[in-house]
């Protein structure tokens, strides 16, 4: 893997690094917010283009991609398109971009079981009916980590990884260096 | 005399009849398995513990230690076939560790982290297996099996029962009951049974005690596996201590059996 | 015989299936009982063997082999359509039901099925009409066309083995006449070695069953020839039976056995009846039984086991196992079956026609032998020729025979490609027809296997991994997870889907496989994709996409589902 950027180059231009969650919970977003005063430090060589941080709708070209959740509907696969098509290095971040996590629990039943549950069977279901306005993305017959459908460059477990871990892959890429988790912030959960 | 095999470069001491990873075990060495349990039947199937003998792969702990053996253990290629071997096993499962009482406590997933397994690698297989939460206080999710037959060999050759089974080929290979109904509630199982405790993984749980330990404060969360699993035959020596043998000299940990 | 074979878990299930068309729940429960046995180990070995199911089957059950050689789906996608069924199902009306099953044997005979257990073969689309005929008319098999059923032997080429049959009794008179030590010696001289494919030294087993400790010993003549494109022991077993059974006492004899058994793999049943009557006639002769020849203490006899689908139960150890009434697992080794094998006693297991030589070796001495092959391979071997050539069928040849000779005597042309000694062994090309069947060459265990240019390799190489899939019996991860990989892997480069990257992955995969596996299936498993790669490279290359990356499941398809439960199929329906 190429570096992104020298350290000497901090100052010529920033990292442009985007965000965006799958079928996740927001947690590895929140886990990466937990690095408080920190993230101050890191928007010294970090500028932030698509991301929930600041509402941007498109991933512009960048440097780096943080993607977090799984793949469980047609919208998850454009999202996860434009970001490989966009972003020089593609890191799946938690349980669920890399094994499917916790949205990979509908895979024990088929969709029609799980949209009729939903839908229709469920107590209290006013109209029942399975929704089809165009504007809903329909859902993918399985949930699948999203390496199944894309090159992914680096992989950053854990529900939700660590702030430390979010620094530490991203400071050694920063520095040009392959990223890599000391023993004691790797974890699948 | 003492017969010796070295095992990457170190000579250690073995017995007649011991396999090379009973003279590891016995000598502090480490070599990562799954299938494997001191005191139980050899078993060779999880193939973690594949070694090169002198240039030939084998299964440590079924070969037997024999004088002249040059042993490749903790090699970064042996590592890496182990590391694939580990992801074979979660891919061919549902080994979501988020959603499992075990994690934290899984002997599997403890291997991922000293492999320094990021991710599966594989595309997963999601099977669909059942779930048998039939019994009182156990329960039984074959998502997570992974075929090691720890309980198998626990239930008949320390409980003297005969409660497992794996039935099946191939990627449909599963783990069986052996009940008229094929229910865990109908079968003569125990709580005290070893077979209800000696799974590595979250396929067979103990009901009505979920996260009495907090996650961060679990085993693997404070012990890499290498420890824990060499801590264990000292334990299993510390018994035989307990039995008349002096030799055993250290306390045993929290973990395993 | 320790159990009687009635009373055998295998044929207990098939007489219980015979009758109910499937093994159910209730079923597992009554046979373990009757046998004694935990309901676990009944159910686990109804799950394990192919030919057991546990949801019910049509009265005419139907399963199409899968080999390149005796197999043709497009035929059986043919009789589906006719039928109004689906592959793999059973019609409503409990008629009928079509599956598919590994290589059944009948590779000289062109594409085949088992119904019912018995092997129909030369199927064509006449054929297929004339039999979705007389399954709609509900015509019992006895009323079909009897030369559809018809075996023949097809000898192309008779050596020392195959020229004329042996005279019964004639090897354990020589024993008797002789004494065991000296016959042993002589299939020692002979330098007789296992025509199954690995060559260990025949006499040097027989040598550690004879010394191995242990009260009794056993005999197991390994008759369950799953090697897809091979067929040369359902000819021995068919028309030269006898030999192998005097090899079986003859090997008795030697090492002190009283029981011998025949696996006999669950494709070749209907071999069971003639096989027993030779059993039993040699039992009137005096040449099984009690007393043989009239000697005092020479007791001796063979019981048949029949497998049910289950391609590892030819590696002896799975063998071992399935005789034990379990899943065919291949066992831990060492310790190996000669001191350690059937009921943990010293036990051989050889190859039918390793047997049948032995018996010839001790009737004609071991001249008549050495003096056939090559200087590692001594004598002959019975070649099963199959696949793109004018006439399939058994070829005995000296050892040393090259590849090129073959292909001209079975009258092959435009040779593509040659697969020796089935999947497990190696697929070779053109630039390969001058090397030799020999151990020291191209071993085989008899599978030789015919593609022309006319066949699309890569599909060939695919049907080899799927086998391997199918049949892996999960026992280790490698193999386990492995075979599948490895599928799913030629299933996308196949369909067009594949990469540069997912060839590497292929690699890998295959090489870890291979090298780590617990059994010699594992450590095959991935030849064929290995040699293909490595010979035929250009056909991988030539389906692949020139692109990073390819997902590894239908993005489109997987969207289906959700199309037709909102009924949309609008632009953003798809992907």
């Amino acid at each position: 893997m190429t570096p992104v950027k020298k350290r000497e180059a901090y100052t010529v231009s920033k990292v442009r690094v985007a965000t965006t969650s799958l079928a996740g919970c927001f947690g590895c977003h929140m886990s990466f917010l937990d690095m408080d005063e920190r993230i101050v430090g890191l928007l010294e060589h970090v500028e932030f283009s698509r991301s929930p941080i600041n509402d941007i709708k498109h991933c512009e070209p960048c440097d780096i991609g943080l993607i977090e959740g799984a793949l469980c509907n047609a919208d998850n696969v454009h999202v996860l398109k434009e970001f490989r098509e966009n972003c020089k290095i593609v890191i799946a971040v938690g349980a669920c971009a890399i094994n499917g996590g916790v949205p990979a629990m509908r895979n024990h039943f088929t969709l029609q079981e799980c949209l009729e549950e939903a839908f229709l069977d469920e107590i209290g279901v006013d109209n029942p009916h399975i929704p089809n306005d165009v504007e809903i993305p329909l859902l993918l017959s399985k949930v699948h980590p999203i390496h199944e459908v894309v090159k992914v460059d680096y992989y950053l477990p854990g529900c939700p990884p660590s702030a430390d871990a979010f620094l530490k892959i991203l400071t050694d890429l920063l520095e040009g260096k392959e990223p890599s988790l000391p023993k004691e912030m790797l974890h699948y959960d | 005399m003492n017969k010796t095999i070295k095992i990457d470069g170190v000579e250690i001491p073995f017995k007649e009849g011991q396999t090379i990873m009973d003279a590891a075990l016995a000598a502090d060495i480490y070599i990562p398995h799954l299938c494997h349990k001191p005191g139980l039947s050899p078993h060779g199937s999880c193939k973690l513990c594949t070694v090169d003998v002198n240039g030939r792969a084998a299964s440590s702990c079924t070969m037997p230690a024999a004088e002249g053996q040059e042993i490749e253990n903790d090699t970064p290629a042996l590592n890496e076939v182990r590391k694939t071997i580990t992801q074979m096993l979660f891919i061919e499962g549902n080994h979501l560790c988020p959603s499992c009482e075990k994690t934290g406590d899984c002997t599997l997933q403890a291997i991922g982290y000293h492999l320094g397994m990021l991710d599966g690698h594989f595309p997963q297989f999601y099977p669909r297996r059942e779930v048998d939460a039939s019994h009182p206080t156990l329960v039984l999710d074959r998502d997570r099996c992974i075929m090691c037959e720890l309980c198998v060999r626990a239930s008949r050759e320390c409980d003297g029962k005969n409660v497992f089974a794996i039935s099946g080929r191939g990627t449909k290979r599963h783990l069986i009951v052996n009940s008229p109904t094929g229910r865990l509630a109908d079968s003569d199982i125990e709580l005290d049974d070893l077979a209800a405790h000696i799974c590595p993984v979250g396929a067979i749980l103990i009901k009505d005690h979920g996260y009495e330990v907090p996650i961060g404060r679990r085993t693997f969360d404070l012990h890499s596996v290498a420890e824990t699993d060499l801590d264990e035959v000292i334990l299993t020596k510390a018994r035989h201590h307990d039995e008349g043998d002096d030799s055993g000299e250290k306390e045993g940990g929290v973990y395993g059996v | 015989m320790n159990p009687k074979p009635s009373e055998h878990l295998l044929h207990a299930l098939h007489a219980h299936q015979q009758q109910h068309r499937f093994v159910s729940d209730q079923a597992i429960c009554d046979i373990a009982s009757r046998l004694n046995l935990p309901r676990a180990q009944v159910e686990a070995v109804t799950e394990f063997y192919s030919f057991f199911h546990r949801n019910p089957r049509g009265r005419f059950d139907l399963l199409f082999s899968t080999c390149t050689s005796c197999g043709d789906l497009s035929l059986q996608q043919a009789l589906c359509e006719k039928l109004g069924i689906n592959a793999g199902e059973t019609r409503g009306d409990g008629l009928v039901s079509i599956g598919e099953a590994s290589c059944i044997g009948m590779c000289d005979h062109g594409a085949s099925l088992l119904i019912n257990g018995l092997p129909l073969h030369s199927l064509d689309s006449e054929r297929i009409g004339k039999i979705a005929e007389l399954i709609e008319a509900e015509t019992a098999l006895e009323a079909w066309p009897a030369e559809w059923f018809k075996i023949d032997d097809h000898i192309h080429r008779a050596d020392l083995l195959l020229q004329e049959p042996l005279e019964s009794g004639a090897a354990l008179r020589v024993v008797e006449a002789e004494g065991a030590d000296a016959a042993l010696e002589k299939i020692r001289f002979s330098d007789l070695r296992g025509r199954g494919g690995a060559g260990f030294s025949t006499a040097q087993k027989w040598q550690f069953c004879r010394e191995a400790e242990g009260e009794s010993r056993y005999v197991i003549c390994n008759a369950d020839e799953g090697e897809p494109g091979t067929f040369k022991d359902r000819v021995l077993l068919t028309s030269y039976a006898d030999a192998v059974f005097e090899g079986m006492a003859l090997c008795a004899r030697i090492i002190n056995a009283k029981q011998g058994y025949i696996y006999l793999r669950g494709e070749y049943r209907y071999l069971l009846e003639s096989l027993e009557a030779a059993l039993a006639t040699r039992r009137e002769v005096g040449l099984l039984g009690s007393s043989i020849l009239g000697i005092d203490g020479f007791d001796f006899d063979i019981a048949i086991v029949v497998g049910a689908g289950a391609y590892i139960c030819g590696e002896e150890s799975a063998l071992i196992e399935s005789l034990e009434e379990k899943c065919g697992n291949p066992r831990i080794r060492p310790p190996f079956p000669v001191t350690s094998g059937y009921m943990g006693k010293p036990t051989v297991v050889n190859n039918v026609e390793t047997l049948a030589a032995a018996a010839g070796i001790v009737i004609h001495g071991e001249r008549w032998f050495r003096g056939a092959g090559t200087w590692q391979s001594r004598g002959t071997k019975i070649l099963s020729v199959s696949g793109d050539c004018a006439k399939p069928g058994i070829y005995e040849y000296p050892f040393g025979i090259t590849i090129q000779d073959i292909l001209n005597q079975c009258g092959a042309e435009n040779t593509q490609a040659v697969q020796i000694g089935g999947p497990s062994g190696s697929l070779i090309g053109p630039s390969k027809f001058d090397h030799h069947i020999a151990f020291e060459d191209l071993a085989t265990g008899g599978s030789f296997m015919i593609f022309d240019s006319s066949r699309d390799l890569l599909e060939i190489i695919h049907n080899f991994t799927n086998f391997f899939a199918h049949e892996s019996c999960g026992f280790c991860t490698p193999c386990r997870v492995g075979t599948t990989l490895l599928k799913n892997g030629m299933d996308k480069v196949c369909s067009g889907h594949g990469t540069a990257h997912d060839l590497d992955e292929l690699k890998a995969t295959a090489a870890l496989v291979s090298r780590r596996s617990h059994c010699g299936l594992g450590v095959t498993a991935p030849n064929p994709i290995r040699d293909g790669l490595k010979h035929f490279p250009e056909l991988f290359e030539a389906r692949l996409l020139h692109q990073e990356m390819e997902p590894e499941f239908n993005l489109d398809a997987s969207l289906e589902e959700a199309r037709q439960l909102t009924h949309r199929d609008d632009a953003e329906a798809h992907l």
